[in-house]
C-alpha cells in the first residue's frame, strides 16, 4: 500500500497501482490519449507525462507504478512544455482539416491541443500515407487522420477477439489497419464499430449516410418513415449538450417530424415481435429435442446483433444452425413496414423509404445483407447512427433543446415494457424467457425464479437455470425440465461460451449474445471524456436511465398486446445461408 | 533454423512439401511464447520469402490474428513477401557509408538494375535491399552481395561487380 504525494496531495493506493490511478484517486487530472481504463495502458502517446522527484526523465504516468514516498508533480513548466511538444508532434503528422471533419467539436486531439494551449505547429515536414477505406457499408477509415494510439487495435483484439486491426509497416509508412494495409472488406471484420467508438479522432467513423436520407425526404414520390431504437432516446440529448442519459423521446419525435419524416415509429414494436418469435422458436426446438427426439441445434443463440452473426460466419461457421432464425427488430420492422403497413396505407413497397436510427454501425451492414429483402425490395433503406441524426437535426437548424414533446405514431409506435430492456446485456434473454414461461405455464415469470449470476472467473459471461413447474397441458412435456441459459456481451466472451459448449463444460439451451460490451446501450459513441474516465463508469451513468423507461406501457408481455396479433409473421424470419429457413 | 529448402539428396522440395514441413515447425512452436519471429525466420529460410499461404498458415498455427503476423512481417526489413532474386544485394546506408557516398552507390545500382529498393529484377538474378552497417566502416562505402562484402565501392564500378554475377549465372546455365 504505497503512499505518495502528487502536487502536495498525499494519497495511498493499492500495490500495483500506477501514478495515473493515484492521481485519479487524489482528484488530480492528468490528460491521457492512448490510455483506456482496464483495456490499454502502453505509455505510447506520452501525453500523460509527469515529473517524479529524483527521476532523470519525465515518466508516463499510465504505466509508471506508484512507489512509496514518491513525490510527483503534474503541473510544472517542464511537464507543460513536454506535453505540448508531444501533442504538437502528433498534430504535425495529422491531417487536420478540422472544419470539414465529422469529429470536429468531439475530437480528443482537438480538445487536448486547446487544453494545452497550442498556438502553432512548429514541426512541418514529412507526413504519413493517406489511405481511405470505404469498402464496407458500416465504416470509413482515413489513415492520414490516425494518430496511432492503438485504441482500436486493443478493442478489436482484446474485447472482440477479432483482431482485424494491427500496426502495419514502420515509420512514415506505418498505418493501423488490416494485414498489409488492405481494406476492411477483405478481412474478418464484423463491422461492430467498436473501433470507431474508441477512436479519439476522425480516423475511423461510421459511414455518413445523411445525404441519402435528405434525398429521400426531398423526393415527393417517397413515403419516408423512421424507426428509432430504444438506445437512441437516452443518447441523442448528448449531441445537444444535455447530460448523458437524459431521456429525450418526445423531443426526438418532434425533431424527426420537423425533418420531414411522414411517420415516426418505435423499433420496440418489432422488438416485441422478436421476443415472441424467439421465445416460440426456443420452445419448438426444446420440444423437438425432448419429445420428438429429433436432432436439433441447441443451444439456440440469439440473432439480434448483426456483428455477432458475422462473427459466427467468419469464426464458427459450424454453429450457424444454432442461431435463431428470427430477424433482428430492425429488419423485422423494415419487412413489416413494407408489407403490412404498406397495405394499410395503400402504398407500394417501393414507394416507402425506411430509415432506422440505431446505436450501431453493424446495423448499416445488416440492412445491406443480400437476404434482407423479403418485401421484394430492400427492407431497410438507410441506417443512421445517433450521431448522424444529431448532425441532421443541426443541419436543419432545429433548436432541439427547446422542442415540445410529441408522441410516436400508431400502429408501429407502441410496445410492451419488455422490449425496453432489450438494449441492455441480458435484456433479450430475459424478455424471451418471460414470454416462453408465460406460454408454457400460463403464468407470469416470478422474478425470484430468474437469477442471472456471473460465472466465477469468467468476466462478461453470466448464466442462470430455470425450472419449469405448473406447465399447461399443451406443454406438459416441459414439466420439471430445467432450462439453462447464458448471457455474453463482447465477442471475446461469446467465444468463451462457444468453447465451453464445445468442450462439454457447459450445457446451455439458450444463449444471448450481444456484440458490444454492455449491450446496445453502450455501443453508441460516448462523448470523448467518457473514455478518459473509463467505459465502465460511462455505462453506469447511462444504465439507470436506459432502464428507467421500462414501465408497462400497453402490456408487460408482448404476447398480450392487442395490436401485435394482426401483424403477419412471415416477415419475421431471416434466412440462414444455406439452407434457407424462410417460412415460419 | 537448420531447415534448408533442400533434402539430404540435394533435390529441391515442392512448395507443398515445404508447407508441410512448416506445419511441423508450427506444432513445435505452438505453445512457446514469442514464437512468431523465430517461426517467420525459419519459414523464410525454407521458402526464400514469405508467401501469403505461409503467413496464413502461421497465423492459424500460432493462433494469432493475420493482421498481427502481417504487421510484424511488414515492420522488419529482413522479411520479404515477394520472391527474392538469386543474388541479394544489400547496400549499407549506415553513418560512415552514407557519409562516404553509399547513397550514390545505391542510385547507381538502381539505375543499372532498373529496380527500386525491395524489388527483384525480371530475370530473378538480383534483389536490391538497404542495410545498416556490416561492421566495416573503415572500408566505407560497402555493399554485400549474398555473403560477400565489397569495400570502397564507387558508383562507376558497380557495373563490373554485377557483371561477375551475370557471367556466373550464364555459366551455371551452360553447365546445368
Amino acid at each position: 500500500m504505497p503512499t505518495l504525494t502528487i502536487d502536495n496531495v498525499k494519497v495511498e493506493v493499492a500495490a500495483g497501482a500506477t501514478i495515473l490511478d493515484a492521481s485519479r484517486k487524489a482528484g488530480i487530472r492528468i490528460p491521457t490519449l492512448c490510455y483506456m481504463e482496464k483495456v490499454q495502458a502502453i505509455g505510447a502517446c506520452r501525453v500523460c507525462l509527469v515529473e517524479v522527484e529524483g527521476a532523470k526523465t519525465l515518466v508516463a504516468s499510465c504505466v509508471m507504478p506508484a512507489g512509496e514516498g514518491m513525490k510527483v508533480k503534474t503541473n510544472t513548466k517542464r511537464v507543460r512544455e513536454a506535453r505540448r511538444m508531444v501533442v504538437e508532434l502528433l498534430l504535425s503528422d495529422h491531417d487536420g482539416d478540422c472544419q470539414t471533419c465529422n469529429r470536429s467539436g468531439d475530437c480528443e486531439l482537438q480538445a487536448l491541443a486547446r487544453e494545452l494551449g497550442i498556438k502553432e505547429i512548429t514541426y512541418p515536414g514529412a507526413k504519413g500515407r493517406k489511405l481511405i477505406d470505404d469498402s464496407t457499408p458500416a465504416l470509413t477509415r482515413d489513415s492520414a487522420k490516425c494518430i496511432h494510439c492503438r485504441r482500436c487495435v486493443a478493442v478489436c483484439s482484446q474485447i472482440q477477439g477479432v483482431g482485424a486491426l494491427f500496426p502495419q509497416s514502420r515509420g512514415f509508412k506505418s498505418v493501423i489497419g488490416p494485414a498489409f494495409a488492405q481494406n476492411l472488406d477483405t478481412v474478418t471484420c464484423v463491422q461492430c464499430g467498436q473501433c470507431a467508438a474508441v477512436c479519439p479522432v476522425g480516423a475511423i467513423s461510421e459511414r455518413d449516410q445523411i445525404d441519402e436520407v435528405w434525398a429521400a425526404l426531398d423526393n415527393p414520390k417517397k413515403h419516408v418513415i423512421v424507426q428509432t431504437a430504444p438506445a437512441i432516446r437516452a443518447a441523442l440529448g448528448e449531441c445537444f449538450g444535455l447530460p448523458p442519459g437524459t431521456l429525450v423521446t418526445g423531443k426526438m419525435v418532434s425533431a424527426l417530424r420537423r425533418l420531414g419524416f411522414h411517420a415516426v415509429f418505435d423499433t420496440n414494436f418489432t422488438a416485441d415481435l422478436t421476443i415472441l418469435e424467439e421465445g416460440t422458436e426456443l420452445l419448438t426446438r426444446l420440444k423437438k429435442a425432448l419429445v420428438d427426439k429429433e436432432k436439433v441445434a441447441l443451444p439456440m443463440y440469439t440473432s439480434c446483433s448483426p456483428g455477432w452473426i458475422k462473427y459466427v460466419e467468419h469464426f464458427y461457421p459450424d454453429i450457424r444452425e444454432h442461431i435463431s432464425t428470427c430477424k433482428s427488430p430492425q429488419q423485422m420492422f423494415g419487412a413489416v413496414a413494407k408489407t403490412y403497413y404498406a397495405e394499410k396505407i395503400g402504398k407500394k413497397a417501393e414507394d416507402i423509404f425506411v430509415v432506422s436510427v440505431m446505436p450501431c454501425t453493424a446495423k448499416k451492414y445488416e440492412a445491406q445483407r443480400p437476404e434482407m429483402n423479403s418485401s421484394g425490395v430492400r427492407d431497410v433503406d438507410v441506417v443512421l447512427t445517433t450521431r448522424e441524426l444529431g448532425r441532421m437535426i443541426q443541419q436543419a437548424g432545429i433548436d432541439f433543446v427547446n422542442l415540445p414533446d410529441d408522441k410516436m405514431d400508431s400502429p408501429l409506435g407502441i410496445s410492451s415494457g419488455a422490449a425496453d430492456i432489450f438494449a441492455n446485456t441480458g435484456g433479450v434473454m430475459e424478455a424471451a424467457l418471460r414470454t416462453a414461461y408465460e406460454i408454457v405455464t400460463g403464468k407470469q415469470l416470478p422474478a425470484e425464479n430468474l437469477h442471472i449470476k456471473p460465472i466465477e472467473g469468467l468476466q462478461g459471461v453470466k448464466e442462470a437455470s430455470l425450472k419449469i413447474t405448473g406447465a399447461v397441458p399443451a406443454w406438459s412435456f416441459l414439466e420439471g425440465v430445467t432450462v439453462n441459459v447464458a448471457v455474453a456481451h463482447g465477442l471475446s466472451n461469446a467465444r468463451k461460451v462457444i468453447e465451453r459448449m464445445k468442450s462439454g463444460e457447459a450445457n446451455y439451451h439458450f444463449v444471448e449474445v450481444m456484440t458490444c460490451p454492455g449491450g446496445c446501450i453502450r455501443r453508441r459513441r460516448p462523448a470523448a471524456r467518457d473514455h478518459r474516465r473509463g467505459a465502465d463508469e460511462a455505462h453506469r451513468r447511462h444504465l439507470p436511465r436506459g432502464r428507467r423507461e421500462e414501465t408497462p406501457q400497453v402490456a408487460r408481455e408482448p404476447g398480450s398486446r392487442p395490436d401485435i396479433q394482426g401483424v403477419p409473421r412471415q416477415a419475421a424470419r431471416r434466412e440462414i445461408a444455406p439452407p434457407a429457413a424462410h417460412a415460419l | 533454423m537448420a531447415v534448408e529448402n533442400a533434402c539430404a539428396c540435394g533435390e529441391k522440395l515442392s512448395e507443398e512439401e515445404l508447407l508441410a514441413k512448416l506445419d511441423e515447425v508450427l506444432l513445435e512452436y505452438k505453445d512457446k511464447p514469442g514464437a512468431l519471429i523465430p517461426v517467420l525466420q525459419i519459414a523464410q529460410g525454407m521458402l526464400g520469402y514469405l508467401p501469403e499461404t505461409a503467413l496464413k498458415r502461421i497465423a492459424l498455427g500460432l493462433n494469432k490474428p493475420y493482421s498481427e503476423v502481417a504487421g510484424v512481417v511488414s515492420f522488419y526489413a529482413f522479411f520479404s513477401t515477394s520472391p527474392r532474386g538469386k543474388n541479394v544485394i544489400r547496400v549499407c546506408l549506415g553513418t560512415a557509408c552514407y557519409v562516404r557516398g553509399g547513397k550514390n552507390v545505391l542510385d547507381a545500382l538502381k539505375h543499372q538494375l532498373k529496380i527500386d529498393v525491395g524489388e527483384t529484377t525480371k530475370d530473378h538474378l538480383f534483389s536490391l535491399e538497404v542495410a545498416r552497417c556490416f561492421g566495416a566502416c573503415g572500408l566505407a562505402p560497402t555493399i554485400a552481395i549474398n555473403d560477400k562484402v565489397y569495400k570502397r565501392v564507387r558508383p562507376t564500378k558497380v557495373g563490373e561487380i554485377l557483371e561477375q554475377y551475370k557471367e556466373a549465372a550464364k555459366q551455371g546455365e551452360a553447365h546445368g
